[in-house]
């Protein structure tokens, strides 16, 4: 059992549990999924700033808080207990295309050719660290909501702005793997 | 210099409610620890799967931007699916929460930030390989550097909120 748990799960488990959990958060205690909020209240609760935006009772959305403590967690217990030993294996056409760029591919979640400390204050590392996380944190809030707000419980609603929010998110992805990523690489 | 009643009106053209985008609708009372710790759990649940199916790598984000794998493209189909069955169930079979409370739904308002930020939060998505979810679970991967990307975007989300007056909606 713990050997089939230690593998990497398929796309149908795994999308089947992520699914489930817009239901158990509703009837668990009516609350809705959704992660980048969780952003917003950390804004609110350390640095308001007399901001309106900010100005809202965070306290009373502090399961959202749990929440994310929660995935921190989650993955410190996945990956001390249940990793993989094999490492990942991604699709051989990404492997040469990154190998093109000149990124190392090994065996991690993440490359650690690009994600590390030693990085981090190199131009690349502020592309990939503060461009990256700023674009994050300030598109999922101006999109009102992220792939987990949006994409899985805004279409599990059957929300047209989030239809068109999750269209937006992949074109921006599109774009920046396709024509952005060599230039940024190339740093 | 006297103010007219108007000038207090919020002009903002998104109807942002008091809370947020996901509000807590539960009436009943809740405790810090006793009720949260539920949600806790289910985070717990949510991190692991988000590592053991590899979607918090970077790699499968690249990939799923290339059209090189259906992985990413099963999971979030699979998610979304399983997702609208259980909505349409709880609204058709009118399922109360555990607290006997009719769950309650949002319909999202159309905005322009659902084009302009949702194509920033895509860009943003493919050099991080990470939403704001996997950011949590990579840092508990133990790859710690994340941590400046999550302070980052907390940054983002607050910068957002000093200009959401200004930005067009």
């Amino acid at each position: 059992m713990i050997e089939l748990i230690r593998q990497p799960w398929p796309w149908y488990i795994a999308g089947a549990v992520i699914g489930l959990t817009v239901p158990a958060l509703l009837l668990l205690g009516n609350k809705h999924l959704g992660i980048s909020s969780s952003l917003r209240h950390l804004c609110a609760a350390c640095l308001p700033a007399n901001i309106s935006f900010f100005k809202y009772d965070w306290k009373k959305e502090i399961w959202n808080l749990f929440f994310v403590g929660g995935v921190l967690l989650g993955g410190v217990i996945a990956t001390q207990f249940l990793s993989n030993p094999e490492g990942i294996l991604i699709s051989e056409r990404t492997v040469s295309d990154l190998q093109a760029l000149n990124i190392t591919v090994d065996n991690n979640l993440m490359p650690a050719s690009i994600f590390s400390f030693e990085n981090l204050f190199t131009l690349r590392g502020l592309m990939f660290f503060v461009v990256g996380g700023f674009f994050v944190g300030f598109g999922t809030r101006y999109a009102g909501g992220c792939t987990s707000g949006h994409t899985i419980m805004g279409l599990s609603n059957l929300q047209w702005p989030s239809l068109v929010a999750t269209c937006c998110f992949m074109a921006g992805g599109f774009l920046m793997v396709h024509v952005l990523f060599p230039w940024l690489m190339s740093l | 210099m006297q103010k007219s009643k108007d000038e207090f009106v919020d002009v903002s053209p998104v109807a942002h409610p008091v809370e947020c985008e996901a509000p807590n609708d539960q009436i009943a009372n809740e405790t810090l620890i006793g009720s949260n710790i539920k949600y806790l759990i289910t985070g717990i649940v949510f991190g692991i799967v988000f590592v053991k199916a590899e979607i918090i790598s970077w790699y499968r984000i690249q990939e799923m931007f290339r059209l090189h794998s259906f992985h990413m493209y099963g999971v979030i189909g699979t998610a979304v699916i399983v997702g609208m069955i259980s909505v349409w169930a709880i609204k058709k079979f009118n399922i109360k929460t555990a607290q006997g409370e009719t769950v309650i739904f949002h319909d999202k308002q159309f905005h322009w930030g659902n084009i302009i930020g949702g194509f920033i939060f895509g860009l943003g998505w493919a050099i991080t390989g990470a939403c704001p979810g996997p950011l949590f679970a990579q840092i508990g991967s133990g790859f710690l550097v994340i941590i400046v990307t999550l302070l980052s975007a907390v940054a983002g989300t607050w910068v957002y909120g000093l200009f959401q007056q200004k930005l067009p909606h």
